[in-house]
C-alpha cells in the first residue's frame, strides 16, 4: 500500500460533511479531486489521520448563472466540466481557455474547481484566476458560513484561511464589467506541466478607450498568486500605450514577484518570462477589450 | 484491525463485491484483487497516464483514485476493448502503424483514446496531441501513435 493507513468517511451532505469535519478537527482533511492530495499522499508526503470525501455530495455539484450576470460554481464541480460548460464559455471566455492549461484531460476529468483553490498550490492556474475575476468563496462551518475574497484567501504556498472544520462550498464569479478583455500567458517545459511563470491579465477600458482597471495576477512567481499594484498605478485613467505597457512589465519583473531557482530555470530567466508574459498579456487584454 | 469498507463496482459489464483497505488505490485494487493486469502501473502519482481506465465512460488515471471512491461507478480497463481475433479499432490502428514498442505505456493510450475519440471521432493533428498530453510513452516519440489515432479515427467512421 502506498499511502499511510486513515479513517476514511464519504458523507452524502453536506450537513453531514460539516459535522465529520468539526468532530475531527485537526486530524480531518477533505478529499476533493485528489489529483494533489493523493499523489502526495502516495509519497507519503501527507498524511492525514482522516479524509473526509466530497464526492458522494450531489449537491457540490453546479455551475448555476447569477441574476446579475455572473456564476455560482460548486466547489466539487469538474475541470473538466468547467471548461466545456457552455454558459462558462459565454460569461467568462478566459475561463474555460485557462482551465484547458490544468495538466491533462485525465487529471481535469477528476480534479474540482474548488479543489484547487483550496489546496492552494502556487504554481496552479485556479487561484490566480479567482483572485484575477474578483472571486468571493463560499466558506462554510457547522453552525456557520462566512464569504472570503479571493484577495483575502490564500496565505502562502499551500495555506489559506480555511480553519481545520471549515470547509470551501462555493466559488462565486461576479460578472466580467462592460469594457472588459482578458488574456492568459504561460510558458512551460512541456504540454501540461506546470508553469515556469504565467499571468492572467484582466482589464476594463471606458468608451475613450482609456483604462479603468488593470488586474494583472501572476502565479508560479511567488508564495501565492500575486496581484499587481503597479499595474493599476500605471494605467488606471490612461491610454494603454505599448510604453506604458512595458513599464508595466517592467516594474512588476523587478519588483513585484519573487521567483525562485530549480531544475527548469532560474530566478534570473523567470523574470525575463514574466517580463515578457506581462507585455503581450496585457497587450492582448486591451485589445479584446470591448 | 484496519478500516474496511465494503464496496459494488461494475468492471467491465460485470458486478463486483469486495472489502478494501481505504488506502487502497484503484489501480492496486484492479490488479492485485481483481487480477486485470492490463492496467499498468508507472509513476503512482497520476503523472505517466499509464494506469488510465474509464470511470464512468470518462478516462481517468487509477493510481490518484482510491478503490472505495468507485463503490456505485462502472469501470472499464483495457481488457474490455477487444480480443486477440477481434481487436478495437484503435488496438488495430496501433499494430498497423507500429504505434508501440515495448507496450507498456499502450493501454494507458487506449483508454484515452477510446474516450477521446468517442466525443471526438474527427480530431486534427494538434487536438491529437492535446488528446494524449496527459500519456508517456518513452519508445516511440509519439510520431507513431499520432498516426495510428488518425487511423483510429477512420476506422472507427468507417465502423
Amino acid at each position: 500500500m502506498k499511502p499511510a493507513p486513515f479513517e476514511y468517511y464519504a458523507p452524502t451532505s453536506v450537513e453531514e460533511a460539516l459535522a465529520t469535519l468539526q468532530n475531527l478537527g485537526y486530524d480531518g482533511k477533505v478529499l476533493a479531486g485528489g489529483q494533489s492530495l493523493i499523489p502526495a499522499m502516495n509519497f507519503r508526503m501527507a498524511r492525514p489521520a482522516a479524509l473526509v470525501d466530497l464526492n458522494k455530495i450531489k449537491e457540490l455539484f453546479y455551475i448555476k448563472p447569477t441574476d446579475d450576470g455572473g456564476l455560482a460554481i460548486g466547489t466539487m464541480t469538474r475541470d473538466s466540466v468547467v471548461e466545456k460548460d457552455p454558459l462558462v464559455a459565454e460569461r467568462f471566455p478566459i475561463v474555460p481557455y485557462v482551465v484547458k492549461h490544468i495538466a491533462h484531460p485525465q487529471i481535469r476529468n477528476r480534479g474540482t474547481f474548488g479543489g484547487a483553490i483550496a489546496h492552494a498550490d502556487p504554481a496552479a492556474q485556479i487561484p490566480a484566476l479567482s483572485v484575477a475575476l474578483q472571486a468571493r468563496f463560499l466558506v462554510r462551518k457547522q453552525g456557520g458560513e462566512r464569504w472570503v475574497n479571493a484577495e483575502e484567501f490564500f496565505m502562502g504556498p499551500f495555506m489559506t484561511v480555511l480553519e481545520p472544520e471549515e470547509m470551501l462550498a462555493e466559488v462565486a464569479l461576479p460578472p466580467m464589467a462592460k469594457g472588459s478583455g482578458a488574456s492568459y500567458q504561460q510558458v512551460s517545459r512541456q504540454k501540461g506541466g506546470y508553469a515556469q511563470a504565467a499571468v492572467i491579465s484582466v482589464v476594463v477600458v471606458d468608451e475613450n478607450k482609456r483604462c479603468k482597471d488593470a488586474r494583472v495576477v501572476l502565479f508560479s512567481v511567488g508564495e501565492t498568486p500575486i496581484l499587481s499594484q503597479a499595474a493599476r498605478k500605471i494605467l488606471m485613467g490612461n491610454l494603454p500605450t505599448p510604453e506604458a505597457i512595458a513599464e508595466v512589465a517592467e516594474k512588476i519583473s523587478k519588483e513585484e514577484v519573487d521567483p525562485g531557482t530549480d531544475i527548469h530555470g532560474t530566478a534570473e530567466y523567470r523574470r525575463h518570462l514574466v517580463k515578457v508574459l506581462v507585455r503581450r498579456g496585457l497587450t492582448e487584454a486591451f485589445e479584446r477589450a470591448k | 484491525m484496519a478500516q474496511t469498507v465494503k464496496i459494488n463496482v461494475t468492471v467491465n459489464g460485470e458486478q463486483v463485491e469486495r472489502e478494501v483497505e481505504p488506502r487502497l488505490l484503484l489501480s492496486d485494487f484492479i490488479r492485485h484483487d481483481l487480477g486485470l493486469t492490463g492496467t499498468h502501473v508507472g509513476c503512482e502519482h497520476g503523472l505517466c497516464g499509464a494506469c488510465t481506465i474509464l470511470m464512468d465512460g470518462e478516462a481517468v488515471r487509477s493510481c490518484t483514485i482510491f478503490a472505495v471512491q468507485a463503490d456505485g461507478h462502472e469501470l472499464q480497463t483495457v481488457e474490455s476493448l477487444g480480443t486477440p481475433d477481434n481487436l478495437h479499432p484503435i488496438q488495430q490502428a496501433f499494430i498497423e502503424k507500429h504505434a508501440l514498442q515495448c507496450g507498456f505505456c499502450t493501454p494507458g493510450f487506449l483508454m484515452t483514446l477510446v474516450d477521446y475519440l468517442g466525443d471526438n471521432p474527427n480530431p486534427t493533428e494538434e487536438e491529437i496531441r492535446e488528446a494524449i498530453d496527459g500519456n508517456f510513452c518513452r519508445c516511440t516519440g509519439y510520431f507513431n501513435i499520432i498516426e495510428a489515432v488518425k487511423l483510429a479515427a477512420e476506422k472507427m467512421a468507417s465502423h
